[in-house]
C-alpha cells in the first residue's frame, strides 16, 4: 500500500521535469533525426503544407558544401591545437601550484578568474588588444593610429607589426588569435580539475621516491602523470567536446562576421554552420549538420575513452 | 685509526657539500617555479587590466601610438556613455528577470526530481535515470533546431517565456543534487515518517538545508548561464524589450576591428563583467565546487 502511494507520489514529483523534457529534449531528438532525412526540409514550407520525400540528400549536400568543409576544417584545427596546448599548460601550472606553499591560494584564484567571464565580452577585449586602430580598407595610404598592445609588445621586442584581425589579415594570423583566446579561456577549468587531482595523490608515493632519490623528471613522468591520468583523460575529453562546439569565442573577437572585414565567414565553425542554416529556415540541412557534429563528437569521445582505457591508471 | 678519522671527516664534508648543492638546486627550482607562475598569472590577468585602464582613458590617449599603462586623465564619463549607448539598464533588468525566475523554477523542479530519484521507490526508476543521463551526451545544437520550431508554434517568440522555459530542466543538476541527497541517511527520512512529517515538509526542513551548498552552486551556475547566454536569445528574443545582456553588448558594438571607440566599448565590457567578478569574489568556493564536477559553462 505504502509502495503504491510512493509510486504515484514519485511521478507527481517528477512530472514537471518529465513534461519539459518530453517537449524540449525527447521530441527534438526524434524530430531532428526526422528532418535530417527529409530532403530539403524547411520549416516554413512545411507550415505551408508542403511535403518532403525521405532521403539522405541533406547529408550529401552538407558534406559537399564548400562552406561546411571550411567550417569543419576550422573546428578541427582549433580542436587539435587548443586542447593539447591548454592541457599541457594547465598541467604545468597545476604541478607548479601544487609544489608551492606561500601565494598558492592567491595564484589559484587568479588562474580561475577567466572562468567567470563572459566569452563575448572578453573576446571584445582580446579584439582590442590585437586590433590595429586606423583605416586601411585595402587603400594604399593606410593610416595606423595605434597598432594595439600586442603589436606594441612585438615592436618593443624588435619584431614587426602583424595584421592580426583587420582587413586583409591572413588566415594563419586569425587562427593564432583564436587559439590564444581559446587557450586562455580553457585554462581555468583544466587547472582546477588537475590541481584537485594532484592534491588527492597520496604523499607516500613522493616520500618513497625521495627515499630512492628519484630525479624530478622521473617523479613527474612515473608518479604524477600516471596517478593524474584519470583527471587528464577527463579534461581532454571535455576539452574536445567543448572544442567541437566552439562558436561564441569567435563571435566575441570577430563579431557575427565570423572573419575579418574582407572575408566574412572565414572562421565559421560547425555550430555556426548549423545556426546559419537554421536562420535561413533550412531545418533539414541544419539537422543533418547537427547529426554529423554529434557523430564526430561521439567518435572522438569513443577514441578518447579507448585510448584512456589503455593509458589511464585507476 | 688516524686514517679512519680522516675518512669520516671527508665523508662529512661530502655530505655537507652535497647538502648545500641540493639546497642551491632546490632554491633554483623554487625560483623558476615562482617565475613561471607569476609570468603566467600576468598573462592571465593582462586582458582584465587592459580592459579597465582602456575604459578609463580618453579616446585621444587610447589612440596614442605609444601606449600608456596608466590613464593620464581618468575618464569615468566613459562608463556613463557606455551605459546609455548600449542601453545597459534595460539589458540588466531583462537579464535579471530571466535569471531570477528561471533559477527559482529550476531549483523547485530539480529538488522535486532529485528527491524522487534519491528517496522514493517506483517502477522503472533506474531505467528512467539512465535515460536522463544519456541525454547529457547529445550536443545542445541538436535540440535547438527543433525547439526553435516548437517555440515558434507556441507563439513564444520575443517573450520572457521563451528564454526561461526550454532550459528549466537540467539533467546535470538533477544528477548533482540526487548524489547529494543520497548521502543523507535514510534513517532521518524514516524517523520523519514515523513522526508523521509530510514529504514536502521533510524535504524543506531537512534535505534542502543539508544540501544547501549544492543548491547554491546550482543557483550561481544558472545565474551565470543567463548572464552569458548568447545563441538562444539571439535566435528567439532579440527585440528591444527582451534582449539579454550579452546580445545587447554585442549588438551595441558591432565593430570590434578597424577604427573603434575602444574606451567606451571597454567600459561597457567592464560593466557587463563586473557582476560576474563580484559573484566570483564572494562565492568562489561554490562556483569551483560546482564547476569541477560539470565541465560545462553555465
Amino acid at each position: 500500500m505504502v509502495d503504491n502511494k510512493q509510486q504515484w507520489k514519485a511521478w507527481i514529483y517528477l512530472s514537471p521535469a518529465i513534461v519539459l523534457l518530453l517537449i524540449f529534449t525527447v521530441w527534438p531528438i526524434f524530430n531532428t533525426v526526422r528532418m535530417a532525412f527529409l530532403e530539403n526540409y524547411s520549416g516554413l514550407q512545411a507550415a505551408g503544407g508542403k511535403t518532403f520525400e525521405f532521403g539522405i540528400q541533406n547529408f550529401v549536400k552538407v558534406v559537399k558544401y564548400r562552406k561546411f568543409v571550411s567550417c569543419l576544417k576550422n573546428t578541427v584545427i582549433l580542436c587539435v591545437t587548443t586542447v593539447p596546448i591548454s592541457t599541457l599548460l594547465a598541467l604545468l601550472i597545476a604541478v607548479a601550484l601544487n609544489s608551492i606553499k606561500p601565494l598558492q591560494k592567491i595564484l589559484q584564484t587568479i588562474f580561475f578568474l577567466p572562468y567567470v567571464t563572459n566569452s563575448i565580452a572578453i573576446g571584445m577585449v582580446f579584439a582590442a588588444m590585437f586590433n590595429i586602430v586606423g583605416s586601411f580598407y585595402g587603400t594604399e595610404n593606410e593610416i595606423v593610429v595605434t597598432a594595439g598592445i600586442v603589436n606594441n609588445v612585438i615592436e618593443f621586442l624588435g619584431g614587426k607589426t602583424i595584421n592580426w584581425i583587420n582587413y586583409g589579415s591572413t588566415y594563419t594570423a586569425n587562427m593564432i588569435v583564436m587559439i590564444v583566446y581559446i587557450v586562455w579561456n580553457a585554462l581555468p577549468f583544466k587547472i582546477l580539475v588537475l590541481l584537485g587531482g594532484l592534491q588527492s595523490i597520496n604523499k607516500q608515493y613522493y616520500d618513497a621516491a625521495k627515499v630512492d632519490s628519484t630525479p624530478r623528471r622521473r617523479v613527474f613522468t612515473h608518479i604524477t602523470v600516471p596517478l593524474l591520468s584519470p583527471m587528464l583523460a577527463y579534461v581532454i575529453i571535455t576539452g574536445f567536446i567543448g572544442g567541437f562546439k566552439e562558436y561564441t569565442s569567435i563571435v566575441g573577437i570577430f563579431g557575427e562576421n565570423m572573419g575579418p572585414a574582407d572575408d566574412a565567414g572565414r572562421l565559421n565553425t560547425m555550430v555556426g554552420f548549423i545556426y546559419d542554416a537554421l536562420e535561413t529556415n533550412s531545418q533539414g540541412r541544419a539537422s543533418a549538420a547537427a547529426l554529423i557534429l554529434f557523430g564526430i563528437i561521439l567518435v572522438v569521445t569513443m577514441i578518447n575513452t579507448q585510448v584512456s582505457k589503455k593509458r589511464v591508471h585507476y | 685509526m688516524p686514517n679512519k678519522d680522516n675518512m669520516t671527516t671527508m665523508h662529512e664534508k661530502d655530505i655537507t657539500k652535497e647538502k648545500s648543492r641540493q639546497k642551491v638546486v632546490k632554491l633554483f627550482v623554487q625560483v623558476m617555479v615562482y617565475a613561471f607562475l607569476v609570468a603566467m598569472a600576468i598573462i592571465v590577468l593582462f586582458p582584465f587590466y587592459w580592459m579597465i585602464i582602456s575604459s578609463l582613458k580618453t579616446l585621444d590617449e587610447y589612440r596614442m601610438s605609444v601606449p600608456t599603462f596608466w590613464p593620464k586623465t581618468v575618464m569615468l564619463s566613459n562608463y556613463a556613455e557606455a551605459f546609455t549607448t548600449a542601453n545597459l539598464g534595460r539589458l540588466f533588468v531583462n537579464t535579471m528577470i530571466v535569471g531570477v525566475i528561471s533559477t527559482l523554477l529550476s531549483l523547485v523542479i530539480t529538488v522535486l526530481s532529485a528527491f524522487a530519484f534519491a528517496r522514493l521507490e517506483f517502477k522503472g526508476k533506474d531505467l528512467l535515470f539512465s535515460a536522463l543521463l544519456a541525454t547529457m551526451m547529445i550536443p545542445g545544437e541538436l535540440f535547438t533546431i527543433t525547439n526553435y520550431s516548437t517555440v515558434t508554434q507556441f507563439g513564444w517568440m520575443n517573450t520572457y517565456t521563451v528564454l526561461i522555459v526550454p532550459f528549466l530542466v537540467s539533467v546535470f543538476y538533477i544528477y548533482l543534487l540526487r548524489q547529494n541527497f543520497m548521502q543523507i541517511p535514510n534513517e532521518l527520512y524514516l524517523a520523519a515518517k514515523v513522526d508523521g512529517t509530510s514529504d514536502l515538509k521533510y524535504l524543506w526542513k531537512v534535505m534542502v538545508p543539508l544540501a544547501l551548498p549544492t543548491l547554491i552552486s546550482i543557483t550561481i551556475l544558472k545565474m551565470m548561464g543567463a548572464w552569458n547566454s548568447y545563441i538562444w536569445p539571439r535566435l528567439v528574443a532579440n527585440d528591444e524589450a527582451h534582449r539579454m545582456i550579452t546580445n545587447g553588448l554585442r549588438n551595441a558594438f558591432t565593430d570590434t576591428t578597424g577604427d573603434v571607440n575602444y574606451p567606451v566599448q571597454m567600459a561597457a565590457v567592464a560593466l557587463v563583467s563586473a557582476p560576474l567578478f563580484l559573484v566570483f569574489i564572494f562565492l568562489r568556493k561554490y562556483i569551483m565546487a560546482g564547476v569541477s564536477r560539470s565541465g560545462i559553462k553555465g
